[in-house]
């Protein structure tokens, strides 16, 4: 057990030594239906935001609403774009399009119903965020929302417009 | 299981050497992953009916490992359960590598051997999926291939067995499902206004038949399709399934055939969403192991149309789908009063209204000598149309979000509850519940933020009304820290009417997360996506650590 445990430990840290990935390819549903692969994800060189979210999860709404009310502002000063990727399982999945509408988002929302790309991305749990640079390279991430939250990873958009270090 | 757990350590330490080498040269790949534990030390408390905990210390972990490179990936999952925590099912025990896969895939086709997930249309008649946190794992093992021969068409196959603890059932699990997109492949259709998808789905189950007094089918099979249509602001969602007869623990061996139908229909536009959703299950329990209970080899997956709450208190009384048969239906309103209006403030009032309700299906004898549900028989006959006369559950609920300036925020939220333990636990009685909950949040400044819930729920079953406060203080985006005081104050049993206490404590770096929490939790129903599990009374400290990497 504690050999495992440490073995577990070393294979840990010798990857946290690159954080830099490429985004796995990935199938996921737009809000129509119809299947879209996350390697078709651009935003002509600009910085591109991840958010993995549900509509049962209050932090995740939160995060959501709170950026919703600066989202106009983030695209006129670093043409981000923000991709909301839904968790939700076919028991909440159809309720989307209307939870979404219904508060004014004005994200690109994908349906990632059985969480095929919440898992090939390595996610444990909602919220999970992650910040692309204008390659497509994941190179920021951050786990949970606690309020301001949405001024920090603000603040890593704007250092990365501006190919500053981001502050992890 | 050790031999595996060595071969599983080669294959990390192989992989982790990748890792290392990747830094001089990107063309070896990449290797992601992640980790969680949770452990909890356990203090004895009988008072509040927490189980006896001999080890004093459980813990539950997992590791992922996942190499890419190039159209190549593989990965594995370590999983350690030393033992595992209550509320787990015990037959989690040990650790092992029960996930292991690898896939390769090219512009239009893609083999995957070993471990996948993968879920047909809405899921109703094969889901193999995951939930961590509640130990539910119905993973396949086997092989999975997925073509595209034309555009806008997309075949999937898959073979293999399900995952079983650290195990795999014996049954064998088959399935094709065709996906075609008419927007996509037909040229006329291509800059239509109404985008058609069309699906269609067969799986089918073999199991031997040992059973002394039954010739049971030994090959179940299941046909599902489907149909998504949207135009403009409208949405539209069928799928209809059917089963030949499949008998089982679960449905007290009878030899009738099941049907499961999902309607859903959506109108949304911005500041509007409406949605009105139908179903109908009847006999659609679907394992591939006919005397598996509870959550165990599952092979299809049955939403609740019924909305999931995630307040402590009213989160006590969650919905189920009967496997066996119910309908049901859910509307949900969701509208933001436009900003600058006399409600809506500066920046606008978000309501959400939401109705659902389950009944049970309107159940016949198929003859006079022969009860409903009798073994051996076909069971029952049952009216497509008509309800059954026994409420399984029904739920009203209002939820009112108003940001009033920069600082300060509410939320308010009514819920209104009929809830058949019978049905849906097993135990005996029918709640009626009422909850009322105030969430504010009040910023001290950028990153520093005051939250405070006050819950009521308030009932004369069970145990009794319950009052909760919480205060939570946050400092963005590192810290957290909470208290929150559960109080059972009327449960009819005067010694029952205890303080569950919980302190908390959160740090989060990145996608790295620690959090503590110490005292009682009560005794409940916890739920993540569609599957619930009983949660044990228990008292004591508790740390989960995350961490994607």
């Amino acid at each position: 057990m504690k050999n495992l445990l440490l073995t577990l430990a070393l294979i840990g840290s010798s990857t946290f030594l690159h954080a830099q990935a490429h985004l796995p390819s990935v199938d996921l549903q737009d809000l129509e239906g119809a299947t879209i692969n996350t390697s078709e994800w651009d935003n002509d060189g600009s910085p591109i935001v991840i958010s993995f979210w549900a509509t049962w999860c209050k932090p995740c709404v939160a995060e959501l609403s709170a950026i919703h009310e600066e989202y106009i502002d983030w695209i006129d000063e670093t043409n981000v774009k923000l991709i909301a990727v839904s968790t939700d399982d076919t028991r909440n999945s159809m309720r989307v399009a209307p939870f979404v509408n219904g508060r004014g988002w004005e994200y690109e929302i994908y349906l990632d119903p059985n969480a095929d790309f919440k898992r090939a991305m390595n996610v444990g749990n909602i919220p999970h965020t992650f910040l692309l640079n204008g390659k497509g390279e994941v190179v920021w991430q951050h786990s949970g929302y606690a309020p301001g939250d949405e001024a920090d990873l603000y603040d890593n958009i704007v250092r990365l417009s501006q190919g500053l270090e981001l502050e992890h | 299981m050790s031999q595996l757990t060595k071969i599983g350590l080669a294959a990390g330490l192989f992989l982790s050497a990748f890792a290392f080498s990747q830094e001089s040269n990107t063309d070896l790949g990449e290797i992601h992953g992640n980790f969680q534990t949770d452990f909890q030390f356990y203090r004895p408390d009988s008072l509040i009916g927490a189980p006896d905990v001999p080890e004093q210390f459980l813990l539950n972990g997992f590791m992922n490992l996942n190499y890419t490179r190039g159209n190549f990936s593989a990965g594995v999952r370590f999983e350690s359960y030393e033992n595992a925590l209550l509320g787990f099912d015990p037959r989690y025990k040990g650790t092992g590598i029960p996930y292991r896969y690898a896939t390769y895939s090219a512009d239009d086709w893609e083999i995957t051997a070993g471990n996948f997930y993968e879920q047909f249309g809405s899921g109703l008649i094969f889901r193999a999926y995951e939930e961590r946190g509640l130990g539910f794992d119905n993973a396949m093992d086997g092989i999975r291939a997925r073509f595209r021969p034309a555009p806008g068409i997309k075949l999937t196959g898959v073979i293999g067995q399900q995952r079983f603890y650290f195990d795999k059932g014996d049954g064998i699990v088959r399935g094709l499902d065709a996906d075609w997109n008419l927007n996509e492949s037909v040229e006329s259709m291509k800059e239509n206004k109404t985008k058609i998808i069309l699906g269609a789905s067969f799986v089918s189950k073999f199991e031997a038949d040992l059973d002394p007094r039954y010739n049971l089918p030994e090959n179940v099979g299941s046909w599902a399709g489907r149909a998504t249509i949207s135009k403009g602001k409208w949405g539209l969602f069928a799928e209809g399934a059917y089963k030949i007869n499949d008998p089982s623990t679960v449905n007290n061996y009878i030899f009738k055939d099941g049907h499961a139908m999902l309607v859903n229909l959506t109108y949304s536009r911005k500041g509007l969403g409406i949605l009105l959703a139908g179903k109908r299950i009847d006999n659609m329990n679907y394992r591939s192991d006919r005397t598996a209970t509870v959550n165990d080899l599952l092979i299809n997956y049955l939403p609740a149309l019924t909305k999931q709450h995630t307040y402590r208190l009213p989160a006590l009384y969650p919905y189920a789908t009967q496997p066996n048969g119910e309908m049901g239906v859910q509307t949900e309103i969701t509208y933001t009063i436009p900003r600058g209006s006399r409600f809506g403030g500066k920046y606008g009032t978000q309501i959400a209204f939401n109705w659902s309700i389950a009944q049970s299906l309107d159940l016949q004898q198929i003859n006079d000598t022969t009860d409903i549900y009798e073994s051996g028989t076909d069971g029952y006959t049952s009216n497509f149309w008509s309800w059954g006369q026994e409420r399984y559950f029904q739920d009203i609920n209002l939820e009112i979000t108003k940001k009033f300036n920069k600082k300060f925020k509410l939320i308010g939220t009514y819920i209104y509850e009929e809830y058949n333990r019978q049905v849906i636990e097993g135990k005996t009685g029918f709640v009626y519940m009422q909850a009322v909950v105030l969430e504010a949040q009040y910023k001290l400044s950028r990153t520093k933020t005051l939250r405070f819930e006050a819950q009521g729920m308030f009932t004369d079953q069970d145990r009794g009304s319950w009052a909760m406060l919480l205060v939570e203080y946050s400092i963005s985006p590192k810290w957290f820290f909470a208290v929150q005081d559960a109080w059972n104050y009327s449960n009819p049993d005067p010694n029952r009417q205890i303080h569950y206490y919980i302190l908390s404590f959160g740090y989060t770096k990145g996608g790295t997360r620690f959090l503590a929490n110490y005292g009682k939790q009560q005794e409940g129903i916890f739920c993540v996506g569609g599957v619930c599990r009983n949660v044990p009374a228990s008292n004591g400290l508790s740390v989960t650590i995350t961490s994607t990497f």
